[in-house]
């Protein structure tokens, strides 16, 4: 495809029933009432000149190069501020309007280098573009003026570069930055011709409180704010779309190039996930791809301790087969597995699962989501039927009171913060459900109304808490419970009792019980109450009951089944939900049906020939238990890292130690891959063709910018490991396994390849009876009939602070690194987090006499490690926080393998741990910590 | 976990907590667990909550 240039209309949609019919240059249009002429115009085909306008902002009205004039009224109004009205009558070139935007152009290039030849920018300027369309011949006013081409560039920045002298002061990049992504990092600083745009107060860009989102270098119509790999490059020539492979929000790109090298990623604006947003990581977090630590070439040592021989692929996977089905003669069948990749395609996912199926045997697959949101799966199947968030992002902008629980969407999933700020800053309310107070409970423009700041393991005592307020205060939508759902009287019952009560609950968590209740009025009164959660409601041991506890208040308050609303799961990467969607559980087939189900057995025993095991396999930790029992042997891991993303890493290691024959398949030497047999290379997602759905349900393609480096599909690798181990499996095209999809899973039935070319993309169900998909989950009733109420108990964590182990340690993200970091660590993006840190309170770090920056000591029952320390109020008392992005770190050292009774999702989220000043020489890693025993200070 | 399961359970009346303990663990455990348990029961059940105990009288 040649460069895509996105139409822009100038002004925003006006979305409505009531329309108007205008003229404009004698051509009849007919917009929604509030249309702009700027836009209406646009729609009759007739562009009118602007500078300051663009449809992804609000109408400004200050370059005044879109005046028109308007039949009936006087002067010359700017076309992008006029709203149509029934009738009118716009004239967009005409004698005065063609002088006056000419006197405007001279103006603006009176102050502005003529280095066009040699600009960046050059044939991408609008400032350019105009100048053409305006007609400008002369600048009359001469350069010697006084003027800002002497102003100092800004290359702070590891992405973009800032060059004022360059500015027009059109505010739209300071418009991207409050409107789109909501930090309002950018002012014009100064009036008149002193106006300049300015990052923060004064300061650099990379000072600033500036996220890198890329929305003011989108806005910037000239080369102010541009990339420096266009600096760097050159001009794209080339784009096409595809999905970035970070976080669950699933935002599409244009992919830029310049012959077969990448020079930007820019957000698609027909993105229905992120509609032409971005955040640091998918707009400029792309280098690791082309990173030199990259492997390429597949590799086999005999032992771990023995150092990689680089072999062709045939033998790579011939050693692979052959070593695997060993193992399967000498220890049983079950005593290989596999682990598929949240960072994968559906496609490739798809095919992990069935070569452990069909070709391995077993149901020994397992996916990365057991350890992030195998709680959510599990409790929304229990409630509502359906192992799935229920809205898209979209709907966001339809809640009245939004609840985010365990989550720092302007960290873990930035898009959609960007579109949950704009909501509030609408006058959406929010209330907070976190020991921390993350950015959203007050940031500009927002404030939460409640931040329940609750000690951690503690959730399921805050919902339940909530919901006791609901029943016993008559709160509950009763005509939607009557109708929708059942076990509701026993569940209500239940949390009617005394013990649930806010006032009970709040020795237990912390909450005071007046700010609990005022939280509960306000999300069960609200037309609309939307849930947002992330890990710190799965990654507890009571994650599958917060996640029933959460469906059960959302159903009694009405709240499922229309915009605005819903229990939405913030996935962590960028196809969680596929993984799941594909059958990556040990005990669900495709589609998430049960393997002993003999029906659907029989449906994939048809189609792959053989037969399947009804029973289910081994989970990630169970595999661990087994490898170092000995009944578990040969782990093929794709795409993932469990030696720095597990919990208990000793326990990791040891089990990877234990096993003949680990196979790990990823960009890079992982941390697995020290343990590992056989290396096979894998392709990054910019060589990748494919699907990957992301946490609203939306299967988005994942088209191949580049062939691969390493000159195999991933998909391809699987189906030749599966071939060669005896089974018989060839796809030519991933469109080819898709199909296969489709045909075995009811709620993918429509999804083709074609179909996603056509549409964009779709939100599953796509079928029969939604063959464009289903944006909205459980309309006119639940997936499983009736919403089912669930009695949730709150069971305290077995895990407890001591006098030994006093604080609670609580895990997370930041929003330049991303999961164990191993491709935002060969990225720019260390400029903003060069390792974990540790948070605490400033009254802990004072007890144990820590500073700012000093290097302290972390341990915990099971292990120990070193990072710096930050002291920092947003921790409350008694918790500490910190990333597991860095491997030197090894946050996962000291978490415990304790995990959630349904799922056995880790319980990341509580650790008891100590903190104290490191011994300079005591520095090092895995250091094992005896067990007191005192179980019984309670964190203060 | 077979412990925390029941604990999941304890607001069901006794037999009604057995059968969901049971079908959970039926559910989702690979035999090799399930049969681990078994021994675990076979060897005292020490420390096993007694509903975990009635729920592998009726997996097995």
């Amino acid at each position: 495809m040649t460069l895509l240039k996105e139409p822009d209309f100038g002004t925003p949609e006006r979305p409505g029933e009531a329309t108007v019919s205008v003229e404009v240059d004698g051509m009849p249009v007919t917009v929604p009432e509030g249309t702009s002429v700027m836009r209406a115009a646009a729609q009759a085909g007739i562009e009118i000149p602007k500078l300051c306008a663009t449809d992804s902002l609000e109408p400004f009205g200050s370059c005044r190069l879109c005046v028109v004039e308007i039949d009936g009224r006087r002067g010359t109004p700017a076309s992008c501020t006029t709203p149509c009205a029934d009738g009118m009558q716009v004239r967009t070139q005409t004698p005065k309007v063609e002088k006056l935007r000419q006197g405007v152009m001279e103006l603006y290039i009176s102050d502005h280098p003529l280095d066009c030849l040699t600009c960046p920018a050059n044939g991408d300027c609008e400032l350019q573009d105009m100048a053409g369309v305006v007609g400008l011949r002369q600048v009359r006013y001469g350069y010697e003026g006084e003027n800002h081409l002497d102003a100092e560039k800004d290359t702070s920045n590891p992405y973009f570069d800032f060059d004022p002298s360059k500015c027009i002061a059109c505010s739209r990049c300071v418009r991207a930055c409050g409107e789109v992504q909501g930090t309002f990092a950018l002012t014009i600083e100064g009036r008149g011709f002193e106006s300049k745009v300015s990052a923060g107060a004064g300061e650099t860009f990379m000072d600033s409180e500036c996220v890198s989102c890329g929305a003011c270098v989108q806005a910037c119509p000239t080369s102010t704010l541009q990339e420096k790999s266009v600096v760097e490059l050159g001009m794209p020539t080339r784009s096409v779309i595809t999905t970035c492979a970070y976080c669950g929000v699933g935002c599409s790109f244009k992919a830029e190039l310049r012959g077969d090298e990448l020079v930007r990623m820019v957000p698609h604006k027909d993105g229905g996930a992120n509609e032409g947003h971005s955040c640091v990581k998918g707009r400029f977090a792309f280098g690791y791809a082309s990173h030199p630590d990259r492997m390429l070439k597949p590799m086999v040592r005999d032992r771990i301790t023995d150092p990689w021989r680089e072999v062709e692929w045939e033998e790579a996977i011939g050693t692979v087969a052959t070593k695997m089905r060993e193992l399967q003669g000498r220890y049983g069948p079950s005593s290989i597995g596999a682990i598929s990749s949240s960072r994968c395609t559906n496609e490739e996912v798809y095919v992990v699962q069935k070569m452990v199926r069909a070709a391995f045997g077993n149901n020994n697959i397992d996916t990365c989501a057991r350890v992030c949101h195998s709680p959510t799966g599990y409790g929304l199947k229990q409630t509502f039927g359906e192992s799935a968030g229920t809205q898209d992002f979209r709907s966001v902008a339809e809640a009245d009171v939004i609840m985010v629980i365990g989550a720092n969407p302007t960290d873990g999933h930035p898009v959609f913060a960007s579109r949950m700020k704009r909501r509030l800053r609408e006058g959406a309310e929010l209330i907070v459900v976190d020991p921390r107070r993350i950015d959203l409970v007050r940031s500009p423009h927002i404030e939460a109304a409640h931040h329940l700041q609750l000690k951690p393991s503690t959730n399921v005592a805050v919902v339940n808490a909530m919901a006791h307020v609901v029943v016993t205060e008559g709160l509950a939508d009763l005509a939607f419970v009557a109708q929708r759902c059942e076990g509701f009287a026993e569940w209500a019952e239940f949390v009617a009792r005394p013990e649930n009560s806010p006032e009970a609950t709040e020795e237990v968590s912390g909450v005071p019980s007046g700010e609990l209740r005022a939280a509960a009025r306000l999300y069960a009164a609200a037309p609309n109450g939307a849930i947002y959660y992330g890990l710190g409601v799965t990654e507890h041991s009571q994650g599958s009951t917060m996640v029933m506890g959460m469906a059960n208040l959302a159903m009694a308050c009405g709240n499922v089944g229309r915009d605005g609303v819903g229990i939405n799961p913030l996935r962590g990467q960028n196809n969680v939900q596929g993984s799941c969607d594909m059958g990556s559980f040990p005990h669900e087939l495709p589609g998430y049906r049960h393997v002993s189900d003999d029906a659907v057995r029989e449906v994939f025993e048809r189609l792959w020939g053989g037969t399947l095991l009804s029973e289910p396999g081994l989970r990630i930790p169970n595999m661990f238990d087994a490898a170092i029992d000995g009944t578990f042997r040969g782990l093929f891991v794709h795409g993932e890292d469990i030696a720095q993303s597990d919990p208990n890493l000793k326990h990791v290691t040891a089990a990877l130690e234990a096993m003949e024959l680990v196979v790990v398949q990823d960009l890079f030497l992982n941390e697995t891959a020290k343990f590992a047999h056989v290396f096979l290379p894998g392709a990054s997602f910019l060589e990748k063709d494919g699907t990957f759905t992301n946490a609203e349900r939306r299967i988005n393609r994942v088209r191949a910018v580049m062939k691969p480096k390493t000159g195999k599909h991933e998909w391809q690798i699987i189906s030749e490991i599966a071939t060669a181990m005896g089974y018989a499996m060839s796809y030519d095209h991933p469109s080819q396994i898709m199909d296969e999809i489709a045909s075995v899973t009811p709620t993918f039935t429509g999804v083709s390849f074609e179909v996603l070319d056509k549409l964009g993309s779709v939100q599953w169900p796509c079928n029969e009876s939604a063959p464009e998909g289903t944006p909205v989950m459980h309309v006119d009733e639940f997936v499983r009939g009736k919403g089912k109420f669930v009695v949730a108990n709150y069971v305290p964590t077995d895990e407890r602070s001591t006098r030994r182990f006093p604080l609670v340690l609580t895990t997370g993200r930041i929003l330049s690194q991303y999961n164990v970091g191993a491709q935002t660590r060969r990225t720019g993006n260390v400029a903003w987090h060069p390792e974990d840190i540790l948070e605490l309170h400033p009254h802990d770090a004072e007890t144990r006499g820590i500073k700012d920056g000093d290097l302290v000591t972390l341990a915990s029952r099971v292990g120990q490690t070193t990072l710096h320390a930050e002291i920092s109020d947003r921790m409350p008392a008694g918790v500490v926080y910190t990333t597991f992005h860095h491997p030197v770190t090894g946050a996962n050292v000291v978490t415990t393998e304790n995990s959630d009774w349904a799922t056995n999702c880790p319980e990341y989220k509580v650790t008891a741990v100590q903190v104290g000043l490191a011994h300079p020489l005591g520095q090092s890693g895995t250091e094992v910590v005896e067990d007191d025993h005192q179980l019984v200070t309670v964190v203060d | 976990m077979a412990n925390q399961i029941a604990a999941n359970h304890v607001h069901l009346p006794g037999d009604a907590a057995a059968e969901a303990i049971a079908g959970h663990i039926g559910k989702f455990w690979d035999p090799r667990m399930r049969n681990r348990l078994y021994e675990f029961v076979d060897a005292g059940a020490d420390g096993l909550d007694p509903v975990v105990v009635a729920a592998v009288r009726l997996l097995r």
